[in-house]
This record gives structure tokens, C-alpha cells and sequence, in this order.
């Protein structure tokens, strides 16, 4: 492991001045469970770890009428523990739950999970059908991302040199509006998606039929999917097997994974296509109360 | 000659659950494993390794390395003594010093991925693994062979150039055959062309890894006078003494090995790895050196139990009786010879009798790091092979498989597959008990919705290991008794061995206080492994007890002034022949012997040669989700004849720790290789051993028949419950949806695959 500076600052400036002086020689420091891994796997090289815990902005929860925001260093007990998260944003919780066991979930940050690029992140798909925004800072100024342009490729973002990743917003969401994760694993924990589905839907006043939906897909290409031909199928249909046995069908299509350790291309896109019904389902679930 | 013993069933202390001696220390964090050792002025050594499975070595720059700070020693294969090629038996295994020097090190070759070609001693770790970055290597890349079949293929790339097959005692050259070996008897072509049923299916398995959650370490000091000390986490100190002596080319006097708390071994700590290196590096630096493995080189470059190809065939007459079996099997040795074929070939028809049998089996050099042995090495593989095979016999027949198991049950005087005839063995015990156990009786319920349940069942077997093993005794004042042994304690063996003396001498388990000591202060044990230790360490435990009493009995004797032919002793209690009313029990006795003639002190060693076979069989209930192919085991219960269960609890846990390791086998397991030859998986998080959270509690029915080669009828228990499984899920998983698969591992993506057909 290369020997490396410990920094840790208290403002955004003042990590983003580090980040801007270092390049990719210097990464963030979150809850540290995908950096420390990488470093002392010499992935990475680093002559600056930037620890972002001591910034104020980067640690705090908010929930309020105009909707979530998550610091980008909070870890997932904090807001899956968060009875006002769990009670509007059930996906995120869905998410943040399953990603490591308790140690890890006790240190590693949503955050941290966005920037490590990952396809197979848990925590990344439920942001995206919750139609969240990125929040980053820069040298250059602050700038916004919708969380499903925000991987570029596997281990990569759009953060340039010296940007940093500040927090996640996402909208109140409306009435009748339902949300789901899941994610097939081998084990029942402690394991990596082989294939991952977030759905969000919103149904009519009646219940019986959609009014628009999000369908995103983890561990199916290089970077988290936004499937927006699955999710825009069950907008204005009712609510049953055919039309949600469409979508599915449709999710199939969007993903494109790779044959790999995990598992094969051909049981991937079976995969997909049998957790999005099973969340479609469990969505509406949740929709109708 | 063999002794051989009545059985008995009075017990005060054997069959009790006393909390081993060895518990506190390792719930709290206080047990000393490898990791934990330092030593004044200690350095870290740290090895280069290649990132290719088979490449020719051009060329080793270690100067860039040499000249860094903090920086003490950097080797390489030229640093290696010459090792001989010459075969030592290990107890479970042998050695071979020239293939297990070039395993630790490479000369020109490296011949698996992650294969040392430097070692670096500096101050401190990451010092040392900023230098081991530094050694340049240059290489040219050969094209590896990573299975059994394309090793054999004609033109396929030679591993070894100088290896010499034995292929039925003829040589063979420019090969990667090391070993063919044969056992037939009877008329095996006859018999198969009267059979009335037969079936002949071929199974493949992949590499797996025994998953111990401890790394391999190790610390060496060699000092002054060429005296090498060497602290170890390792299943045998006498054995890791033999092979570093062996390696380094020095007397085994020279060395002294210390075991250290284990943390896992399963047979893959019977091998050395970093114990030599570090040695070197310590003679170079004069500095003690300590390494620690890295979990992907644990996986790349230790441990694994092949996987490889198997053929069975068999033939049964129309009355469910098996008239003949053939079994062909290759198996990975890795990148040195050395598969388990021997055992595989003692095992695969075990449990059965059949009249005409051959098994051929095939040791094959791959570029993958050597196999080591692990648990039962070679049995789950043909288990999983032949049960698979068994079960469907009866299915195609239309045979009940348990009627069908037990009529055809090996017994006392049923000849084993490799020629040997079994002695008083517990198969049809075990079956008798599976037959009538709660879990074969109960229906098998509705699964969940969307998922669909079957049960399987499956016969297992190990024919245990005896060996050599020392221990000594010696009495405290407050009537206590040390117990000194050579045996590493893996599986609560300490409390296993006081129990042995505690009962011979009337006194409690925890009264007697076991110590693992190094390889100066007790005489020569054999590895921890085979299951032999509470059978042979426990036997040279009784005698010692039994020495013990009688040289007590000649302090009572002083005592009362009578002749020591007229002391008995019963119970815990010396009492007078002549005069019934005269007694002194142990502890009194041991407060008085500083003036009955001084310490006593007794000495116990065993060299046994037959141990006493282990049959088990589990029943498994599982559920598929047959749209993910998903596979929940949902009930588990593994019965074995184990004997006589010195501690239950700990006899327990063996049955439950092979049961989860077989399962993990079935389901996930394996080393996912890529073309190049490197492993895909090397970490937990995707090598997929089960967690707690993926296993229902599993039941054991403990059948004890006891072992009359013991004086308390102990068989091995600790490497037949890994057989089982395997072939149970299979055969579950056969029962659940109707699919047979035929290789492992049984994952989700090869059930789904099959259920898509």
C-alpha cells in the first residue's frame, strides 16, 4: 500500500481545494468500506485520502415538504434508522438495509456507494426511481446531476478533478405513489447482486391503474439502467399481469449485462424480467396502502 | 498385534459437555493466533508472486527493492536450497521436498498464479509491500491448462517439464499424468454384461477452497548457531518441522516449531508455505520475520481440493442387488503432483458391497495452485458421484433408494474398493437410524409460494487415520494434572484429551489442564487431521493415565508401607487389597507425594496402524424458486456412527461443520477460472461460502457403535460428514423439480439453466 496524507476538512472548500490539488491522486473518504479495499488492493494509488465526515453539509439527513436530502457521507444506518425516510422513501430504505451487514452499514455511505460506480450498487437504482439529483461541488462552482447520468462506466462518474460529491435530493413523492428494491443473490445476505430491479409507480385515486412509472436495473450493464421504455409502458394502463408482464419484458430488453463469476448473460435478463414483476407488484402494494 | 477392547457404557466423564479449557481465551480475544505474535526487533516479509499461471522466468531485477529504506532482505528462487526429490509421509499426505520447495518458491517457472518468485523483509508491511512492487520480473507468458480434460489433450502445454508419470508403473514423459493407478476385482465385465440394470453417468466438479477464516502465517527467527525457530498456525508441528527441515535442507533438530492458536484448517494447514521463506529472510536480515497472507493468496495459492471428471457405472441384478461397479476419475493435483486419488479410490464404493469392482484413477498436473488435503480429501467428490448415480439406478428400476442402501450395505468383512476388508463397522446402523428417523418420516410440507420442495438423502465415508502421538502427565499438589500434548487443537480436542485422563483417573475434565506444546517438549505427534487426534491422542492420553495410576499406586504403597500389588484403585480412589477400610482418593494423594518419593509424571505415545472406518448419511429438504433457480435448504439432518462420542457437543459440531461446508460445495462453491488461468473469485464476498443466514439448524442423530481398536470405542467423526452432502442436495434438488445435474457447483444459474430446458 503506498503511504498517503490523511486530510480532514471541515468545509467544502477546503476538500474540494484538496481534491482540485491532488487529481486522481486523491479520493474522499466516506465510511472508507470501498476505499480502504481498493488502496490496500493498490487500485488505487493515492498521496491524499480526504476524510469529508467533518463537513456539516455531508453528514446531515433532511426531510421536509419539498423532499429528502442525504448528505453524501451519511452512512445507511442513519437513514434507513429514520422513521421519516422509512416512511416516505421505503425504496431507499430497501436499498441502504442490504448493502454489506451491520458493520458496514454502520460505516459506509449512500454517498459513497453513487461514487463508487459499482453497476451492481444496491443503493444506487432506488435514487434513480426516486428520480434524485446529484448535488456537486467544484473549483469550478456547484452543479446538479440526475443520479442515472451520474455513472459513466464502471468505477466512473462525472465528477472531474476536484469535484465532490455534496449530497442527494429527491422529490416528496406524490399521493398514491409506491417504491421497491430487490436484488437476486446466491446467499440471503452478505452477497453482491447478480441482478438488481428499483421500481416507482403512481397510481390512480381508483388504484387500478398507473399513472407513470421508473423502472431501473443493477448489475445488468456497466452502469446502473434507467430503463425508460419498461417504465413508460404502464403509464395509463391498468393495473394487471398482462401490462405488468410487458414491462417486465420490456425491463428484459433494457439490460445488457456480460457473462461473468456472478452469473450468465442469459440468467441475468431472466432475472430482470422476474424482479421487476415481483417489484412492480410490491410496489403497488405499497402504492395502495 | 492390535488390541482390541470390550465396549463399555459406565462412564463418569466421557459423554459429558464440560466447556473446553481453551474457551475463554478464545471468546475474549486473549488465544494467541499467528497474527497476534511479536517479538522484539520484529520485520514483516511480504512475497512478489506472478500474475501469470505459467510463464518461463527471463528475469529478476531486485535492486530497485534492495536500495529502499527500511528495507532489510529480498530473496528469490536462487536463495532456495536444492531440495531432493525424495517422498515423506506426512500422516494425511505425503511431500515431496523438490515439488513442495518449487511450490514456495519459483526457480525459472511459475507454474500457478499468485506463485512466489521474491520475498521482501523490511520494516514494516506496507514498507515491504511497497518493495516487493519494486522487484521486476520479466516473463514470457506460456497458455495455461486449467481442467483435467485439456491437460491430457494431445499438444496440450506441459506444467512440468521434468515430471515423470507413472502410468500403471510404466514412466511416461512430456506429460501432465503423474499418477495412474488400478484396483479390480472379480469378473467386473462379466458381472456388468448380466446386470439386469445398469447406469453410467459422468460427473465434473470444480476446485474448491476449505475456507478457513484464518490466513496462513508464520514467524521465524534463525539464529547464531543455525537454530531455526519458527511460531505457526499449522495442524501439526512435528509435520511443518519435518517439511521445513526437509525444504531448508538442515536437521529436524535444527528446528523448533511453535503452534500458535489455529484458526481453521481442514487439512490445509498440514502444508508449509510461508514457514521457509521467512526463515530465509531471517537469516538474511538476522532479524525475526513475520508474514501474513493475504486472502487472495490464500485462495490462489493454497488449500484447494481438486475438482476433475468422473465415470461411474453400475450394474445391479434385478433384484436390487449390485453385481458391479466401474468408476474412472481424474483428478486436479494442481501445479505439483498429488491429487487424493489413493482415498478417492478407498472411498467411492465404501458404503456398498459389490462383488466385482475397478476404479481407475488419474492424477493430473494443472496450472492451479497444489492441492492440499481438505476434509475427507477426495470422498465428497466420488460421494457426490456415486450417490448421484445410486439414486438414479433406483429411480430408472423403480427401487426404493433407502430398501435399496441397506440391502446392499457394506458390513464386518465386506471388501472395500481398493482390496482392504472392513472390520466391525456402523453402516448398517446408520442406515437403520436414517431409516427410522424423525426427518425421513415427516412429510415434507408445503414450501412457499412460488417454490417448490424435495428431500434427498446420501451416504458418506472415511476410513479415518491412527498415527503416532505423545503426551505426558504430571501431577499437582492440589490434585490437579498437567496434560502436555503435540496435537494442535482445532476442533476442542484439548478438552477431548483431559477427558481421556480424567476419566481413567476418577477426576474432573477440568482438573486436568491441556497444554499444546511445541516440538521440544513433548515427543513426536502426527498432524491434526485424518480425524485421528481424539482417537490416537486420546488412546497415548489413556495410557499415560493408566502409567499414571500405576506409578501413584507405588507412592501409596510408600504411603502405607505395603507393596504396591496390594494397592487398587477405583473410581478416583487408592484403597489397601488387605485392608478394604484404608483409602486415599487422588487429590489427597497428590498433596502428600512431595514426601512419598516427589513428582509424579507419566508418558503415553501410540503408533496405530487401523482406526476404525466412519459411515454417515443426511437427509436434506429443500425449496427451489423455480423462476431464479434459488435453492433454500430448509431442513438438515446428518446421522453417522461416531463410536463412542467423547464430547458430544464437540462430536456435534463436527457433523454440522462438514454438513455446511458439503453444502456450501453443492450450491456455490468453486474457483471460477478464467482463460489465463487466473481465479475470478478470490474473496469472500464472491468465493460463496454458506452464512448462518443461508442454513436451517442442522440435527444430528449420533449412532454409536463403538470402535474396538479404542479402549472407549472412539472413531473418527470429523471428515465423513462432508461427504453427504453433496450428492443429498443433488438428489434433492432431483426430487424437487425433476432436473439431475451432474456437475457442481449446483447453483442458481445451473438450475434455472436446466429448468429452461
Amino acid at each position: 500500500m503506498h503511504p498517503f496524507a490523511y486530510v480532514a476538512p471541515v468545509t467544502v472548500e477546503e476538500a474540494v481545494a484538496v481534491l482540485d490539488k491532488h487529481g486522481d491522486r486523491a479520493r474522499p473518504l466516506a465510511g472508507g468500506t470501498d476505499l480502504l479495499v481498493k488502496t490496500r488492493a493498490n487500485v488505487w494509488e493515492l498521496d491524499a485520502v480526504v476524510d469529508i465526515k467533518n463537513i456539516p453539509e455531508l453528514m446531515t439527513v433532511t426531510v421536509g415538504n419539498d423532499g429528502l436530502s442525504i448528505g453524501a457521507g451519511v452512512p445507511c444506518y442513519q437513514i434507513y434508522e429514520n422513521s421519516e425516510v422509512a416512511a416516505g422513501y421505503p425504496c431507499i430504505v430497501d436499498g441502504t438495509d442490504i448493502i454489506g451487514g451491520i458493520q458496514i452499514q454502520s460505516r459506509a455511505a449512500l454517498g459513497g456507494n453513487l461514487c463508487n460506480a459499482a453497476p451492481s450498487a444496491d443503493g444506487v437504482c432506488p435514487l434513480i426511481v426516486h428520480s434524485a439529483v446529484a448535488h456537486i461541488a467544484g473549483p469550478g462552482g456547484n452543479r446538479e446531476v440526475a443520479v442515472e447520468d451520474f455513472c459513466t462506466g464502471p468505477s466512473q462518474t462525472v465528477l472531474k478533478k476536484g469535484e465532490l460529491l455534496v449530497s442527494m435530493s429527491m422529490p416528496k413523492p406524490p399521493a398514491n405513489f409506491g417504491a421497491a428494491y430487490t436484488r437476486f443473490i446466491p446467499r440471503n445476505e452478505m452477497d453482491i447482486a447478480v441482478a438488481g430491479v428499483a421500481v416507482s409507480l403512481v397510481l390512480d385515486p381508483s388504484g387500478q391503474n398507473f399513472e407513470s412509472a421508473r423502472i431501473a436495473l443493477a448489475s445488468v450493464g456497466p452502469v446502473p439502467i434507467l430503463a425508460t421504455a419498461a417504465g413508460d409502458s404502464l403509464a395509463g394502463k391498468p393495473v394487471n399481469d398482462e401490462s405488468i408482464a410487458a414491462a417486465a419484458a420490456l425491463a428484459r430488453d433494457a439490460a445488457s449485462p456480460i457473462t461473468d463469476m456472478r452469473g450468465t448473460i442469459e440468467q441475468r435478463r431472466q432475472l430482470i424480467e422476474v424482479l421487476t414483476g415481483r417489484m412492480i407488484n410490491k410496489a403497488i402494494e405499497r402504492a395502495r396502502g | 498385534m492390535v488390541a482390541t477392547f470390550e465396549p463399555k457404557t459406565d462412564y463418569k466423564v466421557i459423554g459429558t459437555r464440560p466447556i473446553r479449557h481453551d474457551g475463554y481465551d478464545k471468546v475474549t480475544g486473549r488465544a494467541i493466533y499467528g497474527a497476534d505474535l511479536t517479538l522484539p526487533g520484529l520485520i514483516w516479509g511480504v512475497c512478489v508472486r506472478s500474475p501469470h499461471a505459467h510463464a518461463n522466468i527471463k528475469s529478476i531485477d531486485t535492486s530497485a527493492a534492495e536500495a529502499m529504506d527500511g528495507v532489510f532482505a529480498v530473496i528469490t528462487g536462487a536463495d532456495m536450497p536444492e531440495a531432493p526429490d525424495k517422498l515423506v509421509d506426512l500422516g494425511e499426505g505425503n511431500v515431496n521436498f523438490k515439488w513442495a520447495s518449487n511450490k514456495l518458491m519459483a526457480g525459472d517457472k511459475v507454474v500457478y498464479r499468485g506463485h512466489p518468485v521474491a520475498a521482501v523483509a523490511a520494516v514494516d508491511r506496507y514498507t515491504a509491500e511497497e518493495a516487493a512492487r519494486k522487484v521486476v520480473v520479466e516473463y514470457e507468458v506460456l497458455k495455461a491448462v486449467t481442467n483435467v480434460v485439456d491437460a491430457l489433450a494431445p499438444g496440450a502445454p506441459i506444467v512440468l517439464e521434468d515430471l515423470v508419470g507413472d502410468d500403471l508403473g510404466e514412466d511416461v514423459t512430456n506429460t501432465n499424468m503423474a499418477e495412474h493407478i488400478r484396483h479390480e476385482f472379480g469378473d467386473v465385465e462379466g458381472a456388468m454384461a448380466s446386470a439386469a440394470h445398469t447406469i453410467e453417468r459422468e460427473y465434473n466438479m470444480q476446485m474448491v477452497h476449505q475456507g478457513y477464516i484464518e490466513p496462513h502465517n508464520a514467524t521465524a527467527v534463525w539464529d547464531e548457531e543455525d537454530r531455526i525457530k519458527i511460531w505457526t498456525s499449522t495442524q501439526g508441528a512435528f509435520t511443518a518441522r519435518t517439511q521445513i527441515a526437509g525444504i531448508l535442507q538442515v536437521d529436524v533438530s535444527k528446528v523448533k516449531v511453535t503452534p500458535l492458536e489455529i484458526g481453521g484448517g481442514f487439512g490445509g494447514k498440514i502444508p508449509v508455505y510461508f514457514e521457509p521463506i521467512a526463515a530465509i529472510l531471517s537469516k538474511k536480515s538476522r532479524r525475526p520475520v513475520k508474514m501474513v497472507m493475504e486472502r487472495v493468496a490464500v485462495f490462489e495459492t493454497t488449500g484447494p481440493t481438486p475438482g476433475g471428471r468422473m465415470i461411474i457405472k453400475l450394474g445391479a441384478d434385478a433384484n436390487g442387488k449390485l453385481v458391479a461397479a466401474t468408476a474412472d476419475i481424474w483428478f486436479e493435483a494442481g501445479a505439483n503432483p498429488g491429487a487424493v486419488i489413493g482415498p478417492a479410490a478407498m472411498c467411492v464404493y465404501a458404503p456398498y458391497e459389490i462383488p466385482n469392482t475397478r476404479i481407475d484413477c488419474w492424477d493430473v498436473v494443472v496450472n492451479k495452485p497444489k492441492t492440499a488435503a481438505y476434509r475427507a480429501p477426495g470422498s465428497p467428490q466420488v460421494a457426490f458421484a456415486m450417490e448421484s448415480a445410486v439414486e438414479e439406478l433406483c429411480q430408472e428400476a423403480g427401487w426404493d433408494s433407502m430398501q435399496f442402501r441397506i440391502d446392499n450395505s457394506s458390513r464386518e468383512g465386506t471388501r472395500r474398493g481398493d482390496g482392504v476388508l472392513f472390520s466391525k463397522i456402523g453402516m448398517e446402523e446408520v442406515l437403520e437410524a436414517a431409516k427410522n428417523s424423525d426427518h425421513w418420516n415427516a412429510p415434507l410440507g408445503d414450501p412457499p409460494a412460488g417454490k417448490k420442495r424435495g428431500r434427498g438423502m446420501a451416504n458418506g465415508y472415511w476410513f479415518n487415520i491412527g498415527l503416532k502421538s505423545s503426551v505426558n502427565l504430571a501431577v499437582n499438589s492440589d490434585g490437579t494434572v498437567m496434560l502436555i500434548e503435540g496435537s494442535t487443537d482445532i476442533g476442542g480436542t484439548r478438552v477431548s484429551m483431559a477427558m481421556h485422563v480424567a476419566e481413567v483417573l476418577g477426576i474432573g475434565a477440568h482438573e486436568v489442564r491441556p497444554s499444546v506444546v511445541d516440538t521440544e517438549s513433548v515427543g513426536y505427534t502426527d498432524v491434526t487431521g485424518g480425524s485421528r487426534t481424539t482417537y490416537a491422542t486420546g488412546y497415548a492420553c489413556w495410557i499415560a493415565a493408566n502409567n499414571l495410576v500405576d506409578e501413584l499406586k507405588k507412592r501409596v504403597a510408600i504411603l502405607w508401607d505395603i507393596s504396591e500389588d496390594d494397592v487398587e484403585f477405583s473410581d478416583g480412589v487408592f484403597s489397601s487389597k488387605a485392608e478394604s477400610e484404608k483409602t486415599i482418593d487422588f487429590k489427597e494423594l497428590a498433596g502428600k507425594l512431595a514426601d512419598l518419593g516427589g513428582p509424579a509424571i507419566s508418558t503415553g505415545s501410540v503408533d496405530l496402524e487401523s482406526a476404525g472406518d466412519g459411515f454417515g448419511l443426511h437427509i436434506v429438504d429443500i425449496d427451489i424458486d423455480t423462476e431464479t433457480g434459488k435453492t433454500d435448504v430448509v431442513r438438515y439432518t446428518a446421522i453417522q456412527d461416531v463410536g463412542t462420542a467423547i464430547h458430544p457437543s464437540y462430536v456435534e459440531g463436527q457433523l454440522q461443520g462438514g454438513a455446511v461446508q458439503g453444502i456450501g460445495w453443492a450450491l456455490n462453491e468453486e474457483y471460477y477460472m478464467e482463460e489465463d488461468g487466473s481465479m475470478a473469485n478470490s474473496s469472500f464476498l464472491d468465493y460463496r461460502m454458506p452464512t448462518s443466514l443461508d442454513l436451517p439448524p442442522i440435527d444430528t442423530i449420533l449412532v454409536e457403535v463403538p470402535n474396538p481398536l479404542h479402549p472407549y470405542g472412539v472413531r473418527g467423526v470429523g471428515e465423513t460428514p462432508i461427504c453427504p452432502p453433496i450428492p443429498a442436495v443433488a438428489n434433492a434438488i432431483n426430487d424437487a423439480v425433476g432436473i439431475r445435474l451432474y456437475n457442481t457447483p449446483m447453483n442458481a444459474g445451473s438450475i434455472m439453466k436446466a429448468l429452461s430446458k
